[in-house]
């Protein structure tokens, strides 16, 4: 089993989520998070006084999948929060060791 | 029985109603603008300044700013109506008035009550309350009541003079502006001024805020004419100068930040008002809306003063008040025109009389402001000490000096099933064991 984590902008969320919805991926979970990458933060103005906002709001979504699937919820996540200017994100994936499905117990493969 | 007009008094008495409400709206303008771990001070300060400056104003503070004159000297008055004792007679030099005492007394503490808690602006994020409380007593009975007599009571120095100050351009607007500043220079900083981020965390607020404002504002300066009658003049001034400045502000936004900004139309909106206030009741609209197109452009590059002046006057009291009100008091002596009311100013054939009158006004309100207010700012700061500890600061004075947090958006850490799980001890008496 494959951990996707993508952090991407937040208004492209709901798209991305349709995306991996119509993709088959049966369940998500997203944070509001804040951070920074290439794009750096950005410049707020207040009364003529100019703030560094460093840390500029993401979201992060984290999806379980078996090994197989993971290229094409990358894929998908990668295609549909794309805008193409600075600032879209990044999605890596880590390998998960053991799954538990909390209500039955389930573990492995059938926990997804 | 003298005879009232019920109409005045009737005007008078909303207007007070109009003028307390402008306190909470200055509150939220401010709270608005504050870190969002020192909001709920912000508030408190405010609402409890409503509640010293007011008893403190039937009590004593109305006599002596309004009471028959000590001495004839115009400086203070006296005793007579503490506790608004003997208040049935008529406003000392105000005889003519068709209203009663006591409908002046309320507008006039409502005046009493902003202009004190105008000063949270400047100090904000860093005054103990204990010590705020302190300060905001001694301040309004130390430099407001004396200046209140000099400039609004008929007896006073000022006033007699020939000073025009329709609603405060130099009592409210140059005194609490001045006051601000110098209770700032006295007690120094928010720690990490001007080096740390400290943006307004609730722009929403402030906007309200300002909203109520020029709202309340509507009373502040139209009650001021102390008739129905003569109200409409200031009333429409006021309006249009402060139209005129919000539109004046975001332009210099536009020209020198390349945008316009939420908070900035609020601030113009304010500065607008502001510069109309000492002479609403004494221009017509060419003067009104130079006076707010002036005050807003004027207010809106003044912001940027504090950081050169290195004193951190945090909500830029200094700049939209004492700025405005300085503004505003000089301008009379140029767009003052008999046919409102008072004298001609020197663009209405009046010549330099009345304006030398305004400029002579404005010395003496900037220096009584600074050098009174520092006297007592350090006197305050001295015994008590006014600044709460750095650990305090840092954590916020929502949570360090009211043990309270204004939002209730962290959901693991504040919600109320989370809070009481939390809890250290339960509560002694659970729902289950009250039988």
């Amino acid at each position: 089993m494959r951990l996707v984590t993508a952090v991407i902008k937040p208004f492209r969320l709901q798209e991305v989520q349709e995306a991996l919805r119509s993709a088959g991926v049966v369940g998500m979970t997203v944070s509001e998070v804040h951070g920074y990458g290439r794009q750096r933060g950005h410049t707020e103005v207040y009364r003529g006084a100019e703030y560094r906002v460093d840390f500029v709001p993401k979201v992060r979504i984290e999806v379980v999948c078996e090994d197989e699937e993971a290229e094409r919820v990358v894929e998908t996540i990668e295609s549909t929060a794309r805008t193409g200017k600075i600032g879209d994100g990044k999605i890596w994936v880590v390998a998960v060791e053991e799954l538990v499905r909390v209500r039955t117990g389930e573990r492995g493969a059938a926990a997804v | 029985m003298p005879h009232y007009n019920s109409g005045d008094t009737a005007w008078v008495l909303a207007s007070a109603a109009l003028v307390l409400f402008m306190t909470p709206g200055l509150a939220i303008f401010y709270g608005g603008m504050v870190r969002r771990k020192n909001v709920l001070a912000m508030l408190m300060q405010n609402f409890v300044t409503m509640a010293i400056v007011c008893l403190a104003w039937v009590w004593f503070s109305y006599s002596l700013a309004f009471g028959p004159d000590w001495g004839g000297l115009g400086l203070l008055g006296d005793l007579r109506f503490a506790a608004l004792s003997h208040i049935s007679s008529a406003v000392p030099g105000m005889a003519h008035q068709s209203i009663p005492q006591l409908a002046f007394v309320a507008f006039q503490m409502m005046f009493a009550v902003i202009t004190a808690a105008l000063l949270t602006g400047s100090s904000a994020d860093r005054l103990g309350f204990a010590a705020f409380c302190i300060f905001v007593l001694v301040w309004s009975v130390v430099v407001y009541d004396p200046i209140a007599h000099w400039v609004f009571s008929p007896e006073g120095w000022l006033a007699k003079r020939g000073t025009e100050d329709f609603a405060g351009g130099t009592v409210v607007e140059i005194t609490s502006g001045v006051s601000g500043a110098t209770l700032a220079l006295v007690v120094g900083p928010r720690r990490g001024w001007p080096h740390e981020l400290m943006r307004p965390h609730n722009v929403p607020l402030s906007v309200l805020g300002a909203g109520i404002l020029w709202f309340g504002w509507l009373g502040f300066n139209a009650g001021s004419a102390l008739s129905a009658g003569r109200a409409v003049d200031a009333f429409i001034n006021t309006n249009t100068a402060t139209a005129a400045a919000l539109l004046s502000w975001l332009l210099v936004e536009k020209l020198r930040d390349g945008r316009p900004t939420t908070l900035g139309a609020a601030s113009g909106a304010v500065a607008g008002a502001v510069g109309i206030t000492p002479a609403c009741g004494f221009v017509n609209t060419v003067g009104a809306t130079v006076i707010g197109l002036v005050a807003g452009a004027a207010c809106a590059l003044a912001v940027s003063l504090k950081f050169k002046l290195e004193v951190d006057d945090s909500l830029d009291v200094l700049a939209v008040h004492g700025v405005g009100g300085f503004i505003g008091t000089l301008m009379v002596g140029f767009f003052g025109v008999s046919a409102v009311n008072g004298a001609n100013g020197l663009f209405y054939g009046g010549g330099f009389a009345l304006l030398g009158r305004q400029a002579l006004a404005v010395v003496v309100a900037v220096g009584w402001a600074f050098c009174a207010t520092a006297a007592v700012a350090w006197a305050v700061h001295k015994v008590v000490g006014m600044r709460v500890g750095p650990e305090e600061e840092l954590a916020g004075l929502d949570v360090s000096l009211h043990e309270e947090s204004a939002y209730d958006f962290e959901s693991l850490t504040n919600s109320g099933l989370s809070a009481r799980a939390f809890m250290p001890s339960p509560p002694s008496r659970a729902p289950a064991e009250k039988d």
